[in-house]
């Protein structure tokens, strides 16, 4: 009956009202997502407006999967700041950030605790950047973005997005448009460093000039180095961030995204920017569609290597087809990447039994539909607002033959004894998390050279003749 | 290094040798400067957290329940319901109509669910906030189900992780003398403070059931509600992780008039002394048990020693960094680093007193750099200043140490290898040893002694 723990909007309308606990989630707090999207730009500290807790939990969650330093700075309140406001800590600790760090941007999101008491955070931060100012009239003011979180509000990918879009509006059109053209705009959501890469490269071979936002690819996978980092190189360039507005398009990526209020609905809407909507490139179709749309807003014809890269791909699908056709897999985790994977797994004949994702968009059903619909016979069951609990009374019911998903699902994969396949965010009992590649022609390569060895594995270790060729 | 150093955090840094010992701590951090520590509700979490056949459940939102699911290495010997995560996931609508009804709910879901032998109900941030009257929902569900369904007062912001641990502290006396002591013997002992990582609590038991003691209860590792009921009836409570525990011995000290002892279980010298003391106490007693606890140390001791040498030798005159969460460990930690012919040059923690870190600078050789709640600014620069072979701390300062290109040695609740006792001595030893001795810092940018590149030479003919 777990399965009411999640809202199952696979079968038409709701059934009876859902639990009221939680068992094991399936997604994170907003301001962790927050924290993440400001660790993607340049010259910037994460700021936590909050108890030191929250800062420190979620520094130990992100360090545990890329293996990087990840500093958030906290307001670090106390009693007497949660009764009579947050506002001293909160300037004192962005002075001592901006004392220590010398950050040229600072992004502050809020918390539960300070949502709920109240705190007015762009309205103290702008006279604290007022004091600032008049204090010292030499001093180059860094950029405070400020983003609205209340953890008991959606989930870390919604704290991404919302912080993403809060970058954008604050900084879109602080700068005269970069007379380098043609020039984009890509909002890549939730992604691996390694992803993050490959999109710059595949950007950069159309000759574009792009504004990733955020790019964590330096920032959260950076060199061995002589001194500590206290702000990584790498993430956004500033001057890119306050010049979006002058992009010939935007292309955001992800199928979950609301229809207004991201980063790239308000560059379109505030600034005319041409918006492109796209599925995260996971997969041979969706990777197509994003290099139809970056060779339509380049003008330019796909690239050859891409070309070639396709080829490749589309011959492994060929080699691997026979085995991983009619194998049965179960997605979870974070709404966009489980659509992507799904998209992926439709195209190789494997059977997506259960989509599963903590995350409650309400858009979920429709966009694995929207990817699947012509390659599969049955619409994966999908559940949103996911706990492990009732993914797992699903997984007993439905017994895939693969698990594809973060760490936390591990437990159900060692208790059903079905194989993990480990995507996404976070991975905190492999090696090499920040370096996993899911997007491009090259992504979908590795996923698929994963998934057929993980089943010749199995068949090597169930065979009683233990076959050396496969 | 003033430049790495908060003008408001000089008092609680202190170089040995260059002044006399003064030492600011347990105050709030210093916001924005990116302290280690965590907060109330992570203190009640750690003490709490091994009592295995309890309901752990965090009324708040998703994040306190989620960051804390199964991170930590305690383990159990039969059920395992502390690593689940529970959560009420409160929601806007619970916050702005208040989440007693959901905690209610959920406690009737999951108590019949799991049938735990208690529930921990730990308030968060929030729910300081929204102002849920947890202790009564948890008085009329325990009066409803018939099990402890115990209130922790964790709120985040309500104090530092050393008011988290009092906390946890009282929601544990709540048990304490509830159980009946029937079968307890006079020469018997409760284990406070000690988390079961990797499985050390079952050596410290191996070591006194061999003195011939009874073992009650091991509270907070392997706990069991039951053993925590019935922890009254032992005769002695011996405590490690003084901050974490030491108010629950104090409690019981004055409520059922049980003795303590403050020990340590970490290195050579201190879990012999742990051993030693222990006896001692019980050797009016049991006239033999000095002889059986010299017994104990000296064939453990045969054993380790020789097995240690070869690292000693390997180690002899490398530097070592300790920044740990309570300050005993980091006791321990300077007297088994000497051990191994290492030097320890800075040591610090989370949350230790001022008689913690006088004790620290007693035992300390001169320079070493002395630190109260530090962040990763002054760790990375006082890691490049003593130039450090080695970072003992937990997983949010191994990237400090490895970014710089430094050995690392996990000593927190994470690890899987058991450093407690004769035997994790000899573990530690291995572990510092894997790491100060990979080839892998030669490449790094810091050691880096020759310009890089390989000389290439054209074949001749």
């Amino acid at each position: 009956m777990a399965v009411l723990d999640s809202i199952d909007v696979g079968d038409g309308p709701r059934g009876p009202a859902p639990y009221s606990s939680v068992t094991n989630p399936c997604k994170l707090c907003a301001p962790l997502g927050a924290a993440l999207a400001f660790r993607g730009l340049e010259g910037a500290v994460p700021f936590l407006h909050g108890s030191q807790g929250c800062a420190t939990y979620m520094r130990r969650y992100v360090i545990s999967h890329f293996r990087e330093p990840m500093d958030v700075a906290s307001s670090s309140l106390g009693e007497k700041d949660a009764v009579y406001g947050g506002g001293p800590n909160l300037k004192l600790g962005i002075k001592n950030v901006l004392e220590k760090f010398q950050p040229r941007l600072v992004g502050v999101a809020s918390t539960c605790l300070t949502e709920t008491i109240g705190d007015d955070v762009p309205g103290i931060i702008k006279e604290f950047m007022e004091e600032l100012g008049r204090l010292n009239p030499d001093l180059a003011l860094p950029v405070v973005v400020t983003v609205s979180t209340p953890s008991y509000s959606g989930s870390h990918a919604d704290g991404f997005h919302h912080a993403v879009r809060a970058v954008v509006e604050t900084l879109a059109g602080t700068a005269p448009p970069l007379s380098a053209s043609p020039a984009v705009n890509l909002m890549p959501g939730l992604l691996s460093p390694e992803d993050i890469r490959e999109l710059k490269d595949i950007l950069q071979g159309f000759g574009l000039t792009a504004a990733v936002v955020p790019d964590i690819s330096g920032t959260l996978d950076g060199p061995a180095l002589e001194d500590y980092p206290l702000v990584p190189q790498g993430g956004t360039p500033l001057a890119l961030l306050r010049s979006l507005h002058g992009a010939g398009a935007t292309v955001e990526l992800g199928r979950n995204l609301p229809e207004t209020g991201t980063a790239g609905t308000f560059l379109r809407d505030a600034w005319g920017v041409p918006l492109y909507r796209l599925g995260l490139p996971v997969g041979l179709r969706e990777t197509d569609r994003f290099l139809e749309v970056l060779s339509r807003v380049s003008g330019r014809p796909v690239p050859e290597r891409y070309e070639e890269q396709r080829g490749r791909l589309v011959d492994a699908y060929v080699d691997g087809h026979k085995v991983v056709f009619g194998q049965r897999a179960a997605v979870f985790g974070e709404e966009d990447l489980v659509v992507g994977i799904t998209a992926f797994l439709a195209e190789i004949g494997v059977q997506t039994v259960l989509c599963a994702s903590g995350g409650g968009r309400g858009r979920l059903r429709h966009a694995v539909r929207d990817v699947t619909a012509d390659l599969v016979p049955e619409a994966p069951r999908v559940l949103e607002k996911a706990d492990f609990r009732a993914i797992e009374e699903e997984l007993d019911r439905l017994r895939p033959d693969l698990l594809i998903g973060h760490s936390k699902g591990y437990p159900a994969a060692r208790r059903l004894g079905i194989p993990l396949i480990r995507v996404g965010f976070p991975v905190h009992d492999r090696f090499g998390a920040q370096r996993l590649l899911h997007v491009g022609y090259r992504g979908a390569l590795r996923l698929l050279d994963q998934i057929v060895n993980t089943i010749f594995e199995r068949r090597q270790e169930e065979s009683p003749v233990g076959y050396g060729y496969l | 290094m003033t430049g790495s150093i908060y003008a408001e955090r000089s008092a609680q840094i202190h170089r040995k040798g260059e002044e006399p010992f003064r030492m600011v701590c347990n105050k709030e951090s210093l916001a924005g400067a990116v302290s280690q520590r965590a907060c109330v509700f992570c203190g009640s979490r750690v003490v709490l957290y091994p009592v295995a056949d309890a309901l752990h459940l965090v009324h708040g939102p998703v994040g306190c329940a989620v960051y804390t699911w199964d991170i930590r290495g305690a383990l159990s010997s039969g059920p395992e319901l502390h690593r689940l995560s529970f959560t009420t996931d409160l929601q806007e609508t619970d916050v702005i109509f208040g989440g007693e009804k959901k905690l209610k709910r959920a406690l009737m879901e999951l108590i019949p669910r799991h049938r735990p032998q208690a529930a921990f109900v730990y308030a968060t941030c929030i729910v300081g906030l929204i102002g849920d009257d947890v202790e009564g929902v948890c008085r009329q569900v325990s009066a409803e189900t018939g099990i402890p369904v115990i209130p922790v007062q964790s709120e985040g912001f309500k104090g530092n992780k050393r008011a988290g641990y009092q906390a946890a502290c009282r929601a544990l006396f709540h048990l304490v003398g509830t159980g009946d002591t029937t079968g307890i013997g006079p020469l018997s002992v409760n284990i406070l403070g000690d988390f079961n990582l990797a499985g050390e609590i079952w050596i410290i038991r191996r070591y006194f059931e061999s003195l011939g003691l009874q073992v009650v209860a091991n509270v907070t590792g392997d706990g069991r509600v039951g053993d925590i009921r019935r922890a009254h009836g032992a005769a002695l409570n011996v405590v490690q992780c003084s901050g974490a525990t030491l108010e629950l011995a104090r409690m019981m000290e004055e409520a059922h008039g049980i003795p303590y002892l403050r020990v340590s279980y970490v290195g050579v010298e201190d879990v012999a002394d742990a051993i030693y003391r222990v006896a001692e106490f019980f050797a009016h007693r049991d006239p033999g048990i000095m002889d059986r606890a010299r017994r104990l140390v000296r064939s453990e001791l045969e054993k380790l020693l020789p097995q240690l040498a070869r690292y000693r030798e390997a180690l002899q005159g490398k530097r070592a960094a300790v920044y740990t969460g309570g300050a005993f460990k980091a006791f321990s930690l300077v007297k088994a680093f000497r051990h191994l012919g290492m030097e320890v040059v800075l040591v610090g923690s989370q949350t230790g007193t001022e008689e913690d870190y006088r004790e620290l600078h007693e035992i300390t050789d001169p320079g070493t750099i002395i630190v109260d709640d530090s962040n990763p600014l002054e760790l990375s620069a006082f890691i490049k200043e003593k130039d450090v072979d080695i970072f003992v701390g937990g997983v949010k300062e191994r990237p400090i140490a490895h970014k710089l290109g430094v050995g690392f040695c996990d000593h927190n609740h994470e690890r899987k290898i058991p450093l407690e006792g004769f035997e994790g001595m000899l573990h530690f030893a291995e572990e510092v040893y894997r790491s100060v001795m990979s080839p892998v810092w030669r490449f790094v940018p810091r050691r880096l002694e020759e310009p890089r590149g390989v000389r290439l030479q054209a074949v001749r003919r």
